[in-house]
């Protein structure tokens, strides 16, 4: 969680508010963020790809507040937002999809791999469906070893078409496992709708009652609601009540990676939804709830700020060495492959 | 003291030896608890760990590799059975993809101390499908650590190496060595990864083999013996880490080499021995570096056939008068 200082409120919050600014908090960090990472792709600074949350940064918030600081997530190559919503510091952040030494991964790893083990944030996953198993596997250990941690699996819409997301979800219900699977349904794939080439309407909710789920669905722009869902399915998976699947709607405002225009999308569908921008709509509702603008503002200032001192730490980083390429393939440091 | 056990035995005997160790190690797959495996190379273990520590896993191989890695990750010591070794290929993105380059794409954050234990190879007439050797698949991948035992004793030891080594371990048990027995001594067995052993010191040639080609490379070596040929016989063991050491020694003493393998000739593990040497101790050389190998097809059900193309002794005696011509 982010350690932001909020001015002093003129009364005492009630829990719920102080949530809701945590929440607005992690939204607005993250849209920052992945402006700035948009800009620095622009730019020429963040090399390869990148995928962005705008538009869907509520999931991540929402989840990562409800989640306690040992759980695990993993999630995507569209991981940003979740490795930074288990409070992985910008910094770190910035610096590996700048290819910097700083990076949380030393650069060895990049946008698409941002990993924190100390954050709980247990990688992200460039290959469709992989972690949805290896998500069942720390839900398993943490069975086993009694500890309560439960693990919460992020994927796309596409991802259900694989045949990884069947045989985890298969397995995580008949070993009853404390794992929370989200399908942030942004409509697409990389360029082809979701609806065009799957045979049921909900990707993930229609497939829930193959195995031995209930159907859920929740509105992935509302902070609030993806909160309500996440904390009743962690509860559920810490108290020995089993997996969850949960599928969350919601677009992402620009293209599927680098500098996707996404025009193949329909101008009106584009417009309604970014007509329910979780930013924008969370921010009037917790103005029409009676938060003054001012806490609004300071939150605003400081994501801004954050991102802007990320960014210059990043590009002031030097690169990895040479030398880094041959560390850490073994647990010995090295790389050797002979005696 | 000692016992002769079959290679199947041994298998459980150095699983249960590392689950009554260590309570982190934990043991999945298809069939491999009540059933005790369709090898029965893992008979006893339910009634002796319980099914919490072994278990019985739908027929989900990345499910089950998923489960493997995630675990490790965050704790456990797992070691998960892949049925037959062909099967690999349906989770090939956990095994060549995901396993090995975690470590290095977190820098060190993540380790994954796990074994996948596989029936690898021919001679059982499977047909293609469920006979394929392939240790070099696994070898060629940074991040994969590679092992195939030929006998009951380094099947113990080895295994138990592969689950205490932090990092991930392909174990290749070679199914047609199932039934064979060898004698193993009482107590813990616990070997070293990357040490290759010479199973007979010979001075004309040395002749390198892994796994079920070993017990054919001892026997080549005896009839050449009969011919006034004197060849060493070194068993690999492991493929990576690759004991190029003790290879490279005893070639620069027998000055010629031939490698036996089971798998498919293009890029077989023998090709990357035979390059190492050639670069290594081409001064030293006496004769032309060999390989035997099965043709590159893939391996034919009739026993008339399979037994005709997988490498026999007297192939490996007929490449042996001629690197010596
Ligand atoms: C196994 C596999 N197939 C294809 C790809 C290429 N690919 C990368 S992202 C993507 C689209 C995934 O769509 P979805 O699951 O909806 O996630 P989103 O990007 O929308 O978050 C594809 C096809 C891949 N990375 N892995
Ligand atoms: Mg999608």
């Amino acid at each position: 969680m982010s350690t932001t200082q909020i001015p002093e409120p003129t009364r005492e919050l009630s829990a719920q508010e102080q949530r809701q600014l945590d929440l607005y908090r992690q939204v607005v960090r993250i849209r920052r963020f992945e402006e700035r990472a948009y800009r620095l792709f622009m730019e020429g600074l963040v090399k390869g790809t990148s995928h962005l949350s705008l538009g869907m940064e509520a999931i991540a918030a929402g989840f990562g507040e409800a989640m306690r600081a040992d759980d695990y997530t993993f999630c995507t190559y569209r991981g940003h937002a979740h490795t930074l919503a288990r409070g992985t510091p910008m910094e770190g952040v910035m610096g590996e999809l700048l290819g910097r030494a700083s990076g949380v991964c030393g650069g060895k790893g990049g946008s698409m791999h941002l990993t924190s083990v100390e954050h709980g944030a247990m990688g992200s996953y460039a290959i469709i469906g992989a972690h949805l198993p290896i998500a069942n596997g720390a839900a398993w250990s943490a069975q086993v070893r009694g500890s309560g941690q439960v693990a919460v699996c992020f994927f796309g819409d596409g991802t259900t078409n694989i045949g990884a997301f069947h045989e985890a979800l298969n397995l995580a219900k008949v070993w009853n496992l404390p794992v929370v699977f989200v399908c942030e349904n942004n409509l697409y794939m990389e360029y082809t709708a979701i609806g065009d080439v799957t045979a049921v309407e909900h990707p993930a909710a229609d497939r829930a009652s193959a195995y031995g789920l209930e159907s859920i669905i929740v509105d992935g722009n509302d902070p609030d609601a993806v909160y309500e869902v996440a904390a009743t399915a962690i509860e559920r998976a810490r108290s020995g009540g089993g997996p969850s699947l949960i599928e969350a709607k919601t677009y992402r405002h620009g293209g599927h990676s680098r500098a996707d225009p996404g025009t193949y999308r329909p101008d009106d569908e584009v417009a309604r939804w970014l007509a329910r921008d979780p930013v924008v709509t969370y921010r009037q509702r917790l103005l029409d709830g009676g938060v003054q603008p001012a806490l609004l503002e300071e939150i605003e200032d400081r994501a801004q700020a954050d991102v802007d001192a990320a960014t210059e730490v990043a590009r002031a980083a030097p690169p990895p060495q040479l030398q880094a390429a041959y560390t850490n393939v073994w647990a010995d440091g090295g790389s050797s492959w002979r005696k | 003291m000692a016992e002769v056990i079959t290679y199947r035995d041994a298998v459980a005997r150095g699983l249960a030896q590392e689950l009554r160790r260590d309570p982190t190690v934990h043991f999945i797959g298809e069939d491999v608890a009540a059933a005790g495996g369709v090898f029965k190379a893992t008979k006893g273990l339910l009634e002796e760990f319980g099914p919490e520590r072994v278990r019985d896993t739908p027929i989900s191989e990345e499910a089950i590799l998923g489960a493997a890695m995630g675990a490790a990750m965050t704790g456990l010591r797992p070691v998960a059975e892949i049925m037959f070794s062909d099967f690999l290929a349906t989770c090939w993105d956990l095994v060549a993809v995901e396993i090995p380059k975690t470590r290095y794409m977190t820098d060190g954050q993540i380790s994954l101390p796990l074994v996948i234990r596989t029936a690898n190879g021919g001679g059982l007439r499977f047909g293609a499908q469920h006979s394929q050797a392939v240790e070099n698949w696994a070898m060629s991948i940074p991040g994969l650590k590679v092992v195939a035992p030929s006998n009951p004793r380094d099947v113990i030891g080895l295994l138990a190496a592969a689950i205490r080594d932090p990092d991930p371990v392909v174990f290749f048990e070679q199914k047609s060595l199932y039934p064979t027995k060898g004698e193993v001594p009482d107590g813990e067995i616990v070997e070293e990864l990357g040490v290759a052993s010479t199973l007979r010191s010979g001075r004309d040639l040395t002749i390198v083999a892994l796994a079920s080609m070993v017990p054919r490379a001892v026997a080549a070596a005896e009839e050449l013996d009969t011919l006034g040929i004197s060849a060493e016989v070194i068993d690999l063991r492991t493929l990576v880490p690759l004991d190029v050491t003790t290879v490279v020694e005893s070639v620069k003493r027998t000055s010629r080499l031939i490698t036996v393998e089971e798998n498919p000739r293009l890029c077989g593990w023998g090709a990357e021995i035979v390059s190492i040497v050639g670069e290594e101790c081409f001064w030293h050389l006496d004769g032309p570096l060999t390989r035997v190998t099965t043709p590159h097809i893939p391996l034919p059900s009739a026993d008339a056939l399979e037994d005709e193309f997988l490498p026999s002794v007297s192939r490996i005696v007929e490449a042996a008068q001629k690197v010596l011509l």
